[in-house]
This record gives C-alpha cells, sequence and structure tokens, in this order.
C-alpha cells in the first residue's frame, strides 16, 4: 500500500488542480469561513503528505482531504474562546462527519457561490482576477505570480488581503438574488474575460512561456456555463473566448501580428469554432441579446467565411448598431467605424472616428484601424503619419513588427 | 455583523440649504429612514455638525493638544454617519446605497470589529 512520496505529491498536485475549487466551495459550505476553509484544506494537504507515502494514495482523494479538512475544523471550532457561537457550525461538521464515509461520497458542488465570493465587486480587480485563478482555477500563487509578472511574495499578499477582507467584511457565500443577480454575474464574466484578455495579450511579444491563461479563462467559462445555464451572456463570453483562441495560430508569423484580413485561415481551429457556434446559436435563441453575446456573434461572422472578400460586411456593421445600443462606448463605434469602412467605404468610416478622435487619442488600436482605413483609400500621406502615431503607443513586439512592415510597404510603394 | 456607513461629502457639493433640491435631499434621507426602521437594521445614525465645529486633541508628552478643525485638509468631509446590523456585506452596501449623499459624496463602509 506504500506509495512513493513523488506519486504522492504528484497525486496531491492533480487533485488540487481538478477539484481546489470543488474542495474549498464545500468547506466553505460547511464552516461558514473561506479564510478558514482555505486555513483548514492546507493543514489536510499536510497531513496527506506525511500519511499518503505509509497509507497509500486513497481511492478518493477529494473525499479524503475533505474529510480531513472538515475534522481540522471542528478541532479549531473546538479550542475556540467563543465557544457557544461556533455551536452551530460544530454541529454541522459534526453531522457531515456522521453522514460521509470518507472514500465513498461524492462532494456537492457549491463552486458558484464560491465564485460569486472572488468576484465580489468589493475586492480590487486585480484581487478578484488572482483570487479566482487561484481559488477555482487551482493555480498555485507563484503561476498566477508568473502569469502576471509579478513576484510570488506580492502575489501572496495580494490573495491574504483578499481572503482578510472576505472574512472581515462579511462579503457572503451565497448566489445573489434579485436585481443584484445580474449585475454579478457580469462581474463574474468580466472578471474571466480580464484572464482571457491578459493570456491573449501576453501570446504576442517577446514574452516567455506563461501559464496559459487563455485555456484557464475557458475552463472557467465553460464551468460557469454549466453552474448557470440559464444567462444567454455566459454561453456568449464562452464563445466568445472560444472564437478568438481558435484564431490564436493565424495572429503571428515569424514574430509580427498578422492582421484578421490577411490570416491564413487554415490554420483556424474548426473544431472549437464549429462548437463556440452552437453554443452561440442557442443562447441567442433565449432572445436576450447582451454585449458578449454580439461580440460573439461578429467574431462567429468572420470565422464562418472561409475568404476574407466574402466576409458579410453589412450585418457585422448591423451587429456593431446593436452594440453602441446596449454597451455605449468609444471603443465599440471604433470597432463599428472600421466594419463601416468596409461595407461603405472610407468617407463614412472617417467621419465616424472623428467625434472619438480625442478621447481615445492615446488608444494604439484607434491609429492603426485609421492608417489601415487611410491606406485602403489611398491616401498615403496621411496614412504614414497615422501609422506613425500607432507605432508610438506601441508596447508588444509583435505589433510594432506589423506596423513597421506596413510602414516600408508604404514607403516602397511611394518610390 | 455590525456595519458602520460613514457618509463623506465636500462642502460645496450637492444641494445647498433653501433649495428645493435640499428639499428633496432631506425627502431622501427621511425615506431611508424609513426603510432601515422597517428592516431594523439601523442601530444608530446621525448628522454632524460642520467641519469648522469640529476640535482635535491629541496627547504628546502627557501633555493635551488641542487644534480648531480636523488634522487633514482634505476636500471631502465626514458629514454623519449610520450603523447597520446585517448579515452580510451584500445587505450593507444595499442599505448604504439608500442615502442621499451616495450621489453627490461618497459613502464608505465598514465592518465593526469584534473582539471575540
Amino acid at each position: 500500500m506504500r506509495s512513493a512520496p513523488d506519486a504522492v505529491h504528484t497525486a496531491i498536485d492533480y487533485t488540487l488542480r481538478q477539484d481546489r475549487g470543488r474542495l474549498i466551495a464545500a468547506l466553505t459550505a460547511a464552516i461558514g469561513d473561506f479564510g478558514l476553509a482555505e486555513e483548514c484544506l492546507q493543514d489536510a494537504i499536510e497531513v496527506a503528505l506525511e500519511k499518503w507515502p505509509d497509507s497509500g494514495i486513497p481511492k478518493s482523494r477529494r473525499g479524503w482531504l475533505l474529510q480531513v479538512a472538515r475534522r481540522k475544523a471542528l478541532d479549531r471550532f473546538r479550542r475556540a474562546k467563543n465557544l457557544k457561537e461556533k455551536s452551530a457550525q460544530i454541529a454541522v461538521l459534526e453531522q457531515a462527519e456522521a453522514d460521509a464515509p470518507a472514500d465513498t461520497h461524492d462532494i456537492p458542488d457549491h463552486r458558484l457561490r464560491l465564485i460569486f465570493t472572488c468576484c465580489h465587486p468589493a475586492l480590487d480587480e486585480k484581487s478578484r482576477v488572482a483570487l479566482t485563478l487561484r481559488t477555482l482555477g487551482g493555480l498555485t500563487t507563484e503561476e498566477i505570480a508568473h502569469a502576471y509578472l509579478d513576484k510570488p511574495a506580492t502575489m501572496g499578499q495580494r490573495l491574504a488581503r483578499a481572503r482578510r477582507k472576505i472574512s472581515k467584511a462579511g462579503i457572503p457565500f451565497e448566489i445573489p438574488d434579485g436585481e443584484a443577480l445580474e449585475e454579478r454575474i457580469n462581474s463574474v464574466l468580466s472578471v474571466i474575460y480580464l484572464i482571457f484578455n491578459e493570456g491573449y495579450a501576453a501570446s504576442s511579444g517577446a514574452a516567455p512561456i506563461r501559464i496559459d491563461l487563455c485555456e484557464e479563462a475557458i475552463f472557467l467559462a465553460r464551468l460557469m456555463l454549466r453552474l448557470c445555464p440559464d444567462v444567454p451572456e455566459t454561453a456568449g463570453l464562452l464563445a466568445l473566448i472560444l472564437l478568438t483562441h481558435a484564431r490564436r495560430k493565424a495572429r503571428y508569423l515569424n514574430g509580427a501580428y498578422v492582421p484578421l484580413d490577411q490570416q491564413d485561415r487554415r490554420l483556424w481551429d474548426r473544431k472549437r469554432i464549429t462548437e463556440a457556434q452552437a453554443i452561440l446559436e442557442k443562447a441567442m435563441k433565449r432572445g436576450q441579446v447582451g454585449a458578449c453575446q454580439l461580440q460573439a456573434a461578429i467574431a462567429a461572422l468572420h470565422c464562418e467565411t472561409k475568404h476574407t472578400e466574402d466576409t458579410d460586411w453589412p450585418q457585422i456593421v448591423a451587429l456593431y448598431r446593436l452594440m453602441e445600443q446596449i454597451a455605449p462606448n468609444d471603443i465599440v463605434r471604433l470597432n463599428m467605424a472600421v466594419a463601416v469602412s468596409y461595407a461603405q467605404g472610407a468617407e463614412p468610416a472617417l467621419e465616424l472616428l472623428e467625434p472619438i478622435a480625442e478621447s481615445l487619442k492615446n488608444y494604439q488600436p484607434y491609429f492603426a484601424a485609421k492608417a489601415d482605413i487611410l491606406r485602403r483609400a489611398g491616401r498615403d500621406q496621411e496614412a504614414i503619419q497615422a501609422y506613425g502615431y500607432a507605432l508610438d503607443l506601441t508596447a508588444a513586439d509583435g505589433d510594432k513588427a506589423f506596423l513597421k512592415q506596413r510602414l516600408e510597404q508604404m514607403a516602397q510603394k511611394d518610390t | 455583523m455590525k456595519y458602520l456607513a460613514l457618509i463623506y461629502s465636500a462642502q460645496d457639493a450637492g444641494p445647498q440649504p433653501n433649495t428645493p433640491e435640499f428639499g428633496q435631499l432631506m425627502g431622501g434621507y427621511q425615506a431611508a429612514g424609513k426603510k432601515y426602521a422597517e428592516d431594523g437594521v439601523m442601530l444608530a445614525g446621525e448628522a454632524l455638525q460642520p467641519v469648522e465645529t469640529a476640535t482635535s486633541i491629541r496627547i504628546r508628552d502627557g501633555k493635551a493638544e488641542l487644534m480648531d478643525g480636523p488634522f487633514a485638509e482634505t476636500k471631502e468631509q465626514l458629514g454623519g454617519f449610520y450603523l447597520f446590523e446585517c448579515d452580510t456585506l451584500d445587505d450593507a452596501i444595499k442599505y448604504a446605497k439608500m442615502i442621499p449623499t451616495a450621489e453627490y459624496g461618497t459613502v464608505e463602509v465598514r465592518p465593526i470589529m469584534s473582539f471575540d
């Protein structure tokens, strides 16, 4: 029955990667304190490291860990000064102990409640992201620090601060009800989208290989859809990030960014595109359109066409107009202007750019888009100027390489 | 849990006395107070005299130093507070959102520390 220490480590790492969220959620539900749940799970892991080499790795590893963590919580409660106040929780834990033999039972899934806790808007945005990756994604503190180019100690402090706030400020472990629900779901979706975007940005530039935050975001979006199947925006987000991620192999060629209209479409991941289309179609049938679904619908239109020339630009413009109605902002207007340039030509597109020029004057994609519209309209001098502005605002190496290529091509054309 | 909602605003911000808007503001406070009473969540709630009436005290080397006004010259000043009894931060936020000054000032919600 003995297990080699290496095998024990691997088993524990694997279990935590898979089931950390479930374990923490089940423990928090039983103990009523998220911070304490983390501590008790940590205690249980230490016991496992000590015992499993002799006793062998149990059949239900998460069941074992949950039971030991619950006992650790009971010990803490029984030692507590305010024993009376803890009596309700002690009763819950004793009941759980009596009901559940360790190796057989399955863990009830309370992860949705946990997601709402980790993505609570009373926490700082970066902390929401880190806590979600740590707790639901099962990443280690070191991995998260590495992904966000932070020191592990700094990330550890951030996580500790967030857990302390959850405990001390009484951030609830529950599914919000009524009108708060939609707002809170949006907060969860935006955390997942932030994680995806960070991974997406990191895949450019000369960045070393990082934990694949895109895959983490896809995992979390799938989880959210499984736990909240009746919220179409949840499906919209999953479809959107699947579609965006499906094009990743075509986005860079020899380290330079390749714009959508020049990507080698054979490199797109057809399997994920098909999956995303099905998810999106089902969601849109509910008739509760939202920003994620619309963005996904636009991405789906791009992915459906085999050749750039066949893109249904009027339809894309129509979707951006809808988007401007539900989520009016200048980034949407910028994207709409690009679609208009393809559907109707440069003049109406440039007219759309004028009112947003001031607010986006430090936004690289504004100048990159404007430059491209001007270039396609044959207004070379103005285009070169706009490419220059874009280059000044560019940090990522891959984007720089692309803009330099464009400028060189235009200079050659002139001579 | 107990939560203190601290109400901050700049003196020149928001409706000024003897205007119809000021009447609306007061009406907003009345409505909030009624809701707090109905739900039984309010332990205390007071408005403070303006900050010019404040006296700050520091004891240094065993000697009390008094100062006219607050230490820090900040734009937003503490103007009043509510003490709520709520189960969770979400509930406390729900009631704090009803404080009319939140529309032009800031309401800070802080849990009360329990020593147990």
